[in-house]
């Protein structure tokens, strides 16, 4: 007899410690971003997909379209093309496309790339409706970010 | 044209109640969803209207234009027809209900026992639902409602009875009446005609929450074991007018427990009573209610029959004895 209201009791008053939890809960502040009016920073080891580098001194890209990111890359995703300039040392870039919808961002671009030209973008944005919308011109998004 | 003014005023009523309950059932879906996200710490509803108010608004005229799929195979008749038997009753109690001295449909003397008469008809309104669906799901969910009910309806009309003891009327108005001056006048705390008084407006409120089917005695609709229950085939409004039978009967019960326990449109200080006393108290235990169904995980069905006849049941009769005795002394 002790035994069944002691346990009612203690029962009854573990709840009202579980509802004391949820009313504390209830006035503390909201702790959710509300997404597309508020954005988090992107942490600085996010992989998007890749984006050309700037040099700072030059203000063009640091390309030297020697290749290698499109020898590496597994699934021939890149397309890089370049010309001989009157004047210019080495070859100038004059397309670097990457198609999106064959990239599994492994990252051995990035890696290959002797003049660290290209990096992974912080972009997640990425639905569409059109599948051309995904063969990024690299070299379009640089001049259009200058 | 003479028009006797009673039928003005019934008619009056019945707009009213109706709207009432209307409201009530859209609003609290909303106070639903944001409760239940504070107490997650996220916002709810913000995006239709301010804080988003219109949201109720938009559901219902989603449900609205969604097709009432009548599934083959179903009872065609008890199909269609159970969602209006959760959802008529629970309108009608609201005639009985005194919101103030002067604000009520219908006064009756015998109002007590017409509000719990018309709240059982809600189980059959699952009942015949669940059965007339042809699911498995329903059915098994039928089952469970109608042994639930029939274990919580037992504490909580010997609880009633214990209160009718001491008021002496099932009238609801002057059950309030004997209430009234302030809050050491309430049923809740009149230690002086049973020392468990409170403990009786807990297992009042328990079985309320067992009978309007809340969390966390939600086995109607255990949405993680049946699929919805006994709702699982309904689509649209059908669906729609079960969900606002259930809240309906939420405010009927929480109304109910206000005027057999916290005094009805009685202040708590014995200054202005009025009908918003009424309206804060009520709202106070919905809240409470959706409170509770956000704090606590489902029971198991053993566990909810246990509580009822374990512990409920003989905690109420002895409430019963006690209090008829001490009525018998003093």
């Amino acid at each position: 007899m002790i035994d069944y209201l002691r346990e009612i009791i203690s029962g009854t008053w573990s709840l009202f410690v579980g509802l004391g939890i949820t009313i504390r809960y209830f006035f503390q502040p909201v702790v959710t971003v509300q997404y597309p009016h508020q954005t988090l920073p992107m942490t600085p080891r996010f992989r998007g997909h890749i984006e050309l580098v700037k040099d700072e001194e030059t203000g063009e890209t640091k390309c030297i379209v020697c290749g290698m990111c499109q020898k590496a890359c597994p699934s021939n995703c890149i397309t890089v093309n370049g010309e001989k300039r009157e004047g210019v040392k080495g070859k100038v870039l004059t397309e670097y496309t990457l198609d999106f919808t064959k990239c599994s961002l492994c990252g051995l671009c990035v890696e290959s790339c002797p003049t660290a030209a290209i990096t992974f973008s912080k972009d997640y944005n990425l639905a569409g409706v059109r599948k051309e919308a995904y063969i990024f011109d690299l070299k379009k998004r640089l001049e259009a970010k200058n | 044209m003479y028009v006797d003014p009673e039928i003005i005023r019934l008619l009056a009523f019945l707009v009213g109640v109706i709207a009432f309950a209307a409201l009530n059932a859209a609003y609290l879906v909303w106070l639903e969803r944001k409760e239940a996200a504070h107490i997650q710490r996220r916002i709810g509803p913000k995006e239709v209207g301010p804080f988003g108010l219109l949201q109720p608004l938009v559901d219902g005229i989603k449900l609205m234009t969604k097709q009432l799929i009548v599934p083959a195979g179903v009872d065609p008749v008890l199909f269609k027809i159970a969602p209006i038997l959760v959802m008529v009753p629970a309108i009608m109690s609201f005639v009985t209900i005194p919101f103030s001295d002067t604000l009520v449909a219908r006064n009756l003397d015998i109002g007590l026992l017409a509000i719990f008469a018309f709240a059982s008809v809600n189980v059959l309104g699952l009942l015949l639902g669940a059965w007339g669906s042809r699911n498995k799901y329903a059915v098994i969910s039928a089952a469970r409602v109608v042994s639930q009910n029939v274990a919580y309806e037992i504490p909580m009309l010997v609880t009633v009875v214990t209160l009718v003891m001491i008021s002496g009327t099932m009238n609801l108005s002057k059950i309030v009446g004997l209430q009234l001056g302030g809050f050491w006048n309430w049923n809740i705390f009149n230690l002086s005609a049973s020392p468990l008084m409170p403990i009786a407006f807990l297992i009042f409120f328990v079985c309320m929450l067992a009978e309007t089917n809340r969390a966390p005695f939600d086995m109607a609709e255990a949405e993680s074991e049946l699929v919805a229950g006994a709702f699982t085939e309904y689509s649209g409004m059908g669906f729609g007018v079960f969900f606002m039978g259930e809240y309906a009967n939420i405010v009927i019960g929480a109304s109910v427990a206000t005027i057999l326990f916290l005094g009805g449109w009685d202040c708590p200080f014995g200054l202005f009573p009025g009908v918003h006393w009424f309206l804060i108290k009520m709202y106070f235990l919905i809240f409470t209610v959706i409170w509770i169904r956000w704090t606590y995980p489902r029971t198991t069905f053993y566990g909810l029959l246990n509580l009822s006849w374990k512990i409920l049941i003989p905690i109420s009769f002895v409430n019963l004895i006690l209090t008829s005795a001490m009525l018998k002394v003093f």
